[in-house]
């Protein structure tokens, strides 16, 4: 059986810059999956590559077996911005963004059936925000806006939720709110992806590291992943070395 | 005799029914269309393709074709060369609309001045809201009935486009597809729009109802309702006004828009400069 997610020698460059240079990774279903690495490490173009957004310069991504495009129009990738992505004010309510995740499986004008409602409702239940269900979506705290991003993923019935950079400017209970959440919908059989560089919760939150610095340099258990000398080479720490000595 | 003969007064002349007319319908499709303009942050790109149209409007016009087709085609050549100096020149996005779309309106100009033609086709630059013609009311009706039935059709995978591009091609859509949707209308609009205010002025009515709009409601739906409802009310008055002081409909139209704008920002309820300190305070 192949993995939900099979990224194969994937390589990405803008221009002169290389961000993924030869990238391998396969991501399993059933587990929270921790991506891992620093600002520049390539994680958010990982992110497009898997979702098809930009087309690699060499090798291939495939999600359950096919192109990205199939699984996209499946409605089987679900995605959760970084913040700085969001544009706060856009006049929407937290239900119009969950409603957002049923686009996919609507007609033409998108109208909602009473089925689409009942998702969304259920999905606010779940991420426990049924009460602010009408807010405007910047309204709510760091950790309440990203939850609402997760039920429209849930109200989109994914079973691939990728998150980029979830706990920035998140609470530490909010975090902890996610992060059960995560785990609940890995225990359902969804495949989560989540990039960080917030690594106090990935014990808690991940069954499996990868550590990427524009390659994959490590996948395995959260334990091994967090030892110094991966982490050193992870986050550059082995080039500061070299320069200091210099 | 009453108070409301200043309001009639006008309506015994047909050429002042057909610019009210004219006005509401352009004022409604613009007003509806800057709802999404304003929020994918395109004002810029509006003031651009709306000047660039016009030497396609003025191709049109010898060819005998449609004008919108002659502005469809150079709006989107506009925002193709945008797009390609940006990408393949060190020159940034605001300057490469600068540089397009001012040399494409002098185009426009260039062409206008060496066309022989018996209507004055300056009134596109500057706008012809008295002399509205019966052939001018059909295709401003066709084009506003067009982009309104898309506009309404397409509604929420155009706010989904504004909102988060990135999900809706995650769920299948093209973000591509919508984009150039949105660009399409919005070329579609300014031809409507062109004959009330002109093309210099017509990014005024592509752009101020909608920010209008969302200075007073954090509901994009009310946003919708809000927009056409100011745009309309706000035109016509600026029609009266210009008949009353004898001076420009064009410019009268958007200076009571901009007015309208300038009353929301100070004044607003919830998002307005001076009930936030309130707020604040």
């Amino acid at each position: 059986m192949t993995a939900p997610i099979r990224v194969s020698d994937v390589v990405v460059s803008y221009g002169e810059i290389v961000a993924l240079d030869g990238v391998s990774l396969d991501v399993a279903a059933g587990r929270v999956t921790g991506l891992i690495g620093m600002n520049g490490s390539g994680k958010s173009t990982l992110f497009k590559a898997i979702m098809g957004m930009i087309r690699p310069d060499r090798g291939a991504v495939l999600i359950d077996g096919a192109d990205p495009a199939v699984a996209r129009r499946r409605g089987a990738i679900g995605y959760v911005p970084q913040s700085g992505d969001v544009d706060w004010s856009f006049p929407v309510s937290v239900r119009d963004v969950v409603m957002m995740g049923r686009y996919g499986h609507l007609g033409p004008t998108r109208r909602p059936r009473p089925a689409d409602r009942a998702a969304v409702a259920e999905a606010l239940d779940r991420v426990e925000l049924a009460d602010l269900a009408d807010r405007q979506i910047g309204q709510l705290s760091g950790g309440q806006r990203k939850r609402a991003f997760v039920a429209r993923g849930i109200a989109q019935g994914a079973r691939t939720l990728l998150l980029d950079e979830p706990f920035a400017g998140v609470d530490k209970r909010s975090e902890a709110t996610i992060v059960r959440l995560l785990r609940e919908l890995a225990d359902d059989g969804a495949t989560v992806l989540v990039s960080t560089h917030d690594l106090h919760a990935l014990p808690r939150l991940a069954d499996e590291a990868v550590l990427l610095l524009r390659r994959v340099l490590f996948q395995g258990s959260v334990a091994d992943a967090l030892r110094p000398e991966h982490l050193a080479r992870a986050f550059g720490l082995d080039v500061l070395d070299q320069d200091g000595a210099a | 005799m009453s108070f409301l003969d200043p309001l009639l007064a006008p309506l015994q002349y047909e050429f002042m029914v057909r610019a009210l007319a004219t006005t509401v319908v352009a004022a409604v499709v613009c007003a509806l269309l800057s709802c999404w303009l304003v929020l994918v942050g395109w004002s810029l790109m509006g003031d651009a393709v709306s000047h660039a149209v016009l030497p396609g409007v003025v191709i049109a016009y010898v060819l005998g074709a449609p004008f919108a087709l002659g502005a469809l085609v150079f709006g989107l050549l506009a925002v193709a060369l945008i797009g390609a100096i940006r990408d393949t020149s060190r020159v940034k996005e605001d300057a490469a609309i600068g540089i397009v779309f001012t040399t494409l309106f002098a185009l426009g100009l260039v062409l206008i001045s060496v066309t022989p033609s018996q209507t004055d086709l300056n009134h596109i630059v500057f706008g012809n809201i008295l002399g509205v013609s019966d052939a001018d009311l059909v295709q401003i009706g066709v084009l506003a009935a067009v982009a309104l039935v898309v506009l309404i059709v397409k509604r929420r995978d155009l706010t989904l486009y504004a909102f988060d591009p990135t999900h809706a091609h995650a769920i299948g859509l093209s973000p591509r597809l919508l984009g150039a949707l949105l660009l399409g209308l919005l070329a579609l609009t300014a031809v409507v729009a062109l004959q009330v205010v002109g093309v210099i002025l017509v990014v005024a009515m592509l752009i101020i109802p909608g920010a209008t709009a969302y200075l007073l409601t954090d509901r994009f739906g009310r946003m919708l309702v809000i927009a056409p409802v100011m745009s309309a009310l706000s035109s016509v008055l600026g029609i009266y006004l210009s008949y009353w002081m004898d001076a420009s409909p064009g410019g009268l139209v958007v200076v009571v828009q901009g007015a309208a704008f300038a009353l929301v920002y100070l004044f607003g309820p919830r998002h307005g400069l001076i009930g936030r300190r309130l707020h604040a305070g």
